[in-house]
């Protein structure tokens, strides 16, 4: 694991674990190189600028050629690493994305940062909530949300093993790193339980899972038995897991993103065709308001209590 | 300001200074209470936005969707300090809602939001939108036979986005006489030169290349940017494109050209030395 230093009482950048894997990972493999867009500093990337200064490409404020370089480095025989704001290298080159990355089935790693409502008081332009809506559409890019510096690191690793497109949503939210079983593992397209319970399950990723985790206290307080599931890909989704979530008769999603077609969308598909049961879908709903991260989390009930509430309410529509 | 047939009575540099310098330290006081921003952007752009809003441009604050108002396009959107000052004291909204920068619901975003604030036409902060949708402006007054100008302000680096190049085709094709770019030539981008990062120069033959009829001037000089921009663009024939040769941080001495500054946010000792720099 790639450490990365807590920044204020236990809580991480993941950007931060991002930036110490792929430098690790460049020592042990030439081929590895970084795209950016004038996003070195906030890709964190100044480290592997230092180290590896030939083998990071500076490509300017061009997110489309910054997409469409790592396609053609990749044709080059590199494992390109190509990292902006999430918002940009998404929306901005969504086609690039399409045609020259998931279309043409390219070894070519995305990394989206300072994903979901990062950005806070900067408004919709820079928030990036509407990012797994449109990359779930390419049906072999692999899409995962890490949840903690661990998971992030560790999907760093997977995406750079796995020979093919992956995208990671990395946050620049403090998050603390989660509790896991002693010898925990990751692999792309498998969730993981972090909290056993029968009543009803949390689907979260990324950010949410801690506030997921938090919530399912709460409950099981008040005699709830809530599951916690962290599903950190959301392509390819894990299916077994979702069926055996609606077997507890009751699904919440939680993500940082829109309540359209991300997480919630992704598992809805999934538990519609399958084994039906009342779900609720927790996100924001839209271009959101200005406001801080913080403040948009509490508003939209992205927090421990909102999340608590949505459980009981969808509870008591079990049938 | 006076409805747009009416004569302009302010038009001159000195007065253009005095407005320059309330919205430097309006918009750095911004920056510091919300200690969020983009000041160093902010800065450079100031004594454009002053000369456009108190010397060039006609509108009416109080008829802000005027069909024949000239237009403005806030293309570099990140520096809302400068933008939002300049608004509020050509009396789009009360200057008092400054002080709600960035605040929970306030309708003062990090960037720029046309359903929130007279004056804004389109929303922007992602980087190279606002040529093309000026483009846009310019080719309905084109169709129309208009009178009105249309003005975009971008960054340097912002150009770096293909999206510009795209417009500047069409807008020389079209030899937009009433479009006006005025470039905000600060040498920096986010994180570095860019001359270092992807460079531009010779910035000025790119322009000519495309058809455009191209002045380069000092951007923080009020009565050069008032000459080239107020001069009448009937009969040019062509798109006007502005380099104006600016300085990130322009007025402060320890943001000038300093890359720090892009988005850093002043502690209670910078800001109030620069509160004492910017007299
Ligand atoms: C499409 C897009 N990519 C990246 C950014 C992030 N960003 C904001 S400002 C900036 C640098 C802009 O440099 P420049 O255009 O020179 O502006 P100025 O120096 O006037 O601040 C960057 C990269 C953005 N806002 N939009
Ligand atoms: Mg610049």
């Amino acid at each position: 694991m790639s450490a990365a230093a807590p920044s204020k009482a236990g809580l991480f950048d993941c950007r931060d674990s991002f930036a110490a894997t792929i430098e690790a990972l460049a020592e042990s493999d030439s081929r590895i190189v970084t795209v950016v867009s004038d996003s070195v500093g906030s890709s964190k990337l100044g480290g592997f600028k230092k180290k590896f200064p030939e083998r990071m490409v500076n490509v300017g404020i061009a997110e489309q050629t910054l997409v469409a370089v790592g396609a053609g480095l990749a044709n080059g025989g590199k494992v390109p690493f190509v990292s902006a704001a999430s918002c940009f290298i998404t929306g901005r080159a969504l086609e690039q994305v399409k045609a020259d990355i998931a279309y043409s089935n390219v070894n070519v790693k995305l990394i989206g940062q300072s994903s979901g409502v990062a950005y806070g008081e900067l408004g919709p332009t820079h928030h990036s909530i509407e990012d797994l809506a449109w990359l779930r559409l390419f049906n072999n890019l692999k899409l995962i949300v890490p949840a903690d510096p661990w998971q992030t690191a560790e999907a760093i690793k997977a995406a750079a093993a796995y020979d093919g497109p992956v995208f990671v949503r990395v946050s620049r939210m403090a998050v603390p790193a989660l509790d896991r079983p002693a010898g925990a593992t990751f692999e792309i397209g498998k969730a993981e339980t972090l909290v056993e319970g029968s009543d009803a399950t949390i689907i979260a990723n990324g950010t949410m899972v801690h506030r997921a985790v938090a919530a399912a206290k709460t409950l099981a307080a008040e005699g709830i038995s809530a599951r916690v599931v962290n599903m950190a890909t959301v392509n390819p989704l894990d299916e077994a897991v979702i069926a055996a979530a609606a077997e507890t008769g009751a699904i919440i999603t939680v993500e940082e993103h829109s309540v359209r077609g991300g997480l919630g969308g992704a598992v809805a598909e999934v538990v519609i065709s399958t084994n039906p049961v009342p779900m609720r879908i927790l996100g924001f709903p839209g271009f959101v308001p200005t406001g801080s991260a913080a403040w948009l989390f509490d508003n939209f009930g992205l927090n421990e209590t909102g999340i608590a509430d949505a459980v009981r309410q969808t509870i008591a529509r079990k049938r | 300001m006076p409805s747009p047939a009416a004569p302009l009575k302010n038009n001159i540099a000195s007065d253009i200074a005095a407005q320059a310098l309330w919205i430097r330290r309006r918009s750095f006081q911004m920056v510091y209470e919300a200690q969020q921003g983009h000041p160093g952007g902010d800065f450079s752009a100031t004594d454009i936005l002053a000369t456009l809003y108190f010397g060039v441009m006609r509108y009416d604050p109080k008829n802000p969707t005027d069909p024949k108002r000239d237009r403005f396009v806030m293309s570099k959107g990140h520096c809302t300090g400068a933008f939002y000052s300049v608004l509020a004291r050509a009396g789009y909204f009360p200057e008092a809602d400054l002080t709600t920068y960035m605040e929970p619901l306030s309708k003062l975003n990090g960037h720029p939001n046309r359903n929130y604030l007279p004056g804004v036409e389109t929303n922007t902060g992602p980087l190279g939108h606002g040529l093309p949708v000026a483009l846009g402006i310019a080719i309905a007054g084109q169709i129309d036979n208009a009178d009105f100008r249309t003005f975009v302000l971008t960054g340097d680096g912002e150009l770096q986005e293909g999206s510009n190049w795209e417009a500047a085709l069409t807008g020389g094709h079209r030899k937009l006489e009433n479009l006006t770019l005025i470039i905000d030539r600060n040498r920096l981008q986010q994180g570095a030169r860019t001359e270092e990062t992807a460079s531009l120069d010779p910035l000025d033959d790119k322009w000519r290349a495309f058809g455009w009829h191209v002045e380069v001037v000092d951007g923080h000089d009020h009565a050069q940017l008032l000459k080239v921009l107020s001069a009448s663009p009937k009969g040019r024939g062509k798109p006007l494109c502005v380099i104006a040769n600016t300085f990130k941080g322009k007025g402060v001495s320890f943001m000038h050209d300093n890359v720090a500054w892009h988005h850093g946010v002043p502690t209670k000792e910078q800001y109030e030395q620069a509160m004492r720099e910017l007299v």
